[in-house]
């Protein structure tokens, strides 16, 4: 089958959903979409299962932080929809101290891991998750390196201090 | 202490013993580290743990300059790092809206395909190893060596490449380097016979490998499985042929498809795969020939880093390398997906820019992250010594797993 048309897509979504789906742009031609995390699981199901769209596959799950926005972290997924050949990025902003979003692995189990870096690194919480633990830190880190407060360097370290250079 | 194992109950086959399987273990090829529960040699359950290896490149990525992101991506999957150098090129190259002259499509091509041979060769091999058979591996180890002194003649360096630059090559292929990629072309396609004729029906690795492990299209689709591990359950999913990237489409090349999804299944589809790659390979040498043989790399000097005799003899090319250096130059503030087919599955770049000099925000989709997910659920019910055989078919590189 070939690629479904981005304006055809926005419109089967929009008749389903309608305001509560809000077109975000189309960079290089990939459709972007945004949601709230009430209808999230709503989308993915209605994405994975209805008959012309398929989008059965999950590429990616991640998180970006915005630190001037309102809402300031945004939870990234890629969906591809094998059979046609489509992909779809969905957003869904939350608002920090209630960075909470239903899981999806009630729809893929690749989703657990996906789900538990991006906990790791930005702190999301993914409601019914299985096993939402650290994966790539250390178990007993406390912040979440992936925002943008979080520095590169760890201030304390001794080792480049300049009287160590002669400076 | 105590000299004997204490039972719970009184019946001793309930006993259940735990094997911390890694993180270095020999046959584990890289830091994987599983905790798994046996009863007898069967696994009940396992527990992966990873991260060993995590060095925080998205992190570092938000503080580098695009064209100093490329020897990060090396250190991912470093059996065929010039997939991922090409791969991250690719993303930074559609952001920018830069188009490659065919040429460079197709010595990149080349290049990506030297790649994946190179990483077939590694996994089939030490497959073979770890089913008690270490000849092919070493019949086919010599041709990894070739094809890193390709990289060499191309390059300069062998395993972390560093290879091509935003818009192309940092140089033009040599005549040496031809010259030993033929060779390779008429060495390598019979010590792969021969590694087949050694393997495909030999009854010990065919009574090892065949329906261990094995993985219906379902579960492999839900796990977001990818590259040859998916094909070899009968998905025909390759970036390559849908979504083609550096002008595969001018290819004609098959995607291999097993049936069963097992570990036999992805020995052969690996195999194949590299009989496809040197037909591609061969398709591109006679390509090139209709291509000028002295374009390298696009026409972009806002990001393409001059050579270093013209930024001291050349005024523009001074203020065009002050530019790359300095991160001048504006860059469109969007957002932008690209994945390759990398050896092991598909490889995206998930690159945010905000107009400035480094990324936004970076995140690799890697494939050996997803793919491992599955392997403590799937051991479930498995021998030991199968679960052994089962991680070295799913090619996990630890670079990769943990960036």
């Amino acid at each position: 089958m070939a690629t479904i048309p981005n304006e055809e897509l926005l419109k089967r979504i929009g008749e389903k959903f309608g305001e509560q789906v809000t077109l975000v742009g189309e960079p290089y031609g990939l459709l972007t979409v945004e949601t709230g995390r009430e209808q999230i699981i709503d989308l993915l199901t209605f994405l994975k299962t209805d008959a012309a769209l398929r989008f059965i596959f999950l590429t990616d799950i991640t998180a970006v932080h915005y630190p001037e926005q309102e809402k300031q972290i945004g939870i990234i997924y890629h969906l591809h929809s094998l059979t046609t050949n489509t992909r779809i990025r969905l957003k869904v902003f939350l608002v920090d101290g209630d960075v909470h979003i239903p899981t999806a692995t009630v729809l893929w189990e690749g989703a657990n891991w996906m789900e538990r870096e991006t906990y790791d690194f930005f702190g999301v919480i993914f409601d019914g998750h299985p096993d939402l633990r650290r994966i790539l830190n250390v178990d007993d880190m406390t912040a979440f390196p992936m925002r943008k407060e979080f520095p590169l360097e760890d201030p304390n370290r001794v080792d480049k201090k300049d009287y160590f250079f002669g400076r | 202490m105590q000299n004997h194992p204490v039972y719970t109950d009184n019946d001793p086959q309930n006993e259940l013993s735990t094997l911390n399987l890694g993180p270095t273990h020999p046959a584990t090829h890289g830091v994987f580290q599983n905790v798994l529960q046996l009863d007898g040699e069967r696994i009940v359950s396992g527990v992966s743990t990873i991260g060993y290896i995590h060095r925080a490149f998205e992190k570092i990525a938000e503080h580098r300059p695009f064209y100093q992101i490329t020897p990060l991506t090396d250190r991912l999957n470093y059996c065929s790092s010039p997939i991922n150098n090409m791969g991250w090129h690719m993303t930074v190259e559609k952001l920018l809206g830069i188009t490659t002259p065919k040429r460079v499509d197709y010595l990149r091509v080349i290049v990506m395909e030297l790649a994946r041979i190179a990483d077939h060769i590694v996994c089939n091999g030490v497959l073979g190893v770890d089913t008690g058979a270490f000849t092919g591996f070493l019949y086919m180890m010599e041709y990894r060596e070739a094809i890193y002194e390709i990289y060499e003649e191309v390059c300069g360096s062998r395993l972390t490449t560093n290879i091509g630059r935003i818009g192309g090559f940092e140089r033009n292929f040599n005549t040496i380097a031809f010259a030993k990629l033929r060779k390779f072309l008429v060495d390598f396609p019979k010590t792969l016979k021969e590694f087949e004729s050694l393997f495909n029906r030999n009854r010990i690795f065919v009574d090892r490998t065949k329906d261990v492990a094995a993985v219906t299209a379902e579960d492999a689709l839900s796990y977001s499985w990818t590259g040859p591990i998916l094909r070899a359950t009968g998905v025909d999913y390759d970036v390559r042929a849908m979504n083609p990237y550096s002008s595969y489409e001018d290819f004609e090349f098959e995607v291999p498809v097993g049936t069963n999804g097992d570990v036999y299944s992805r020995f052969l589809v690996r195999n194949e795969e590299m009989w496809q790659s040197l037909r591609i390979i061969e398709q591109a040498l006679v390509k090139l020939e209709k291509e000028p043989s002295d374009i390298f790399h696009a026409d972009v000097p806002e990001f393409y880093l001059p050579p270093k005799e013209e930024v001291y003899n050349n005024m523009e090319a001074l203020i065009y390398h002050f530019k790359i250096v300095m991160g001048e130059i504006p860059t469109p503030n969007t957002e932008v997906y690209h994945s390759v087919e990398g050896a092991n599955g598909e490889l995206g770049f998930y690159l945010v820019n905000d107009g400035g000099r480094s990324p936004y925000r970076l995140h690799f989709r890697r494939p050996s992250f997803i793919n491992y997910q599955m392997y403590a659920p799937m051991s479930r019910g498995m021998l030991l010594s199968d679960a052994i055989i089962n991680m070295s078919s799913l090619n996990v590189i630890a670079g990769e797993l943990d960036a």
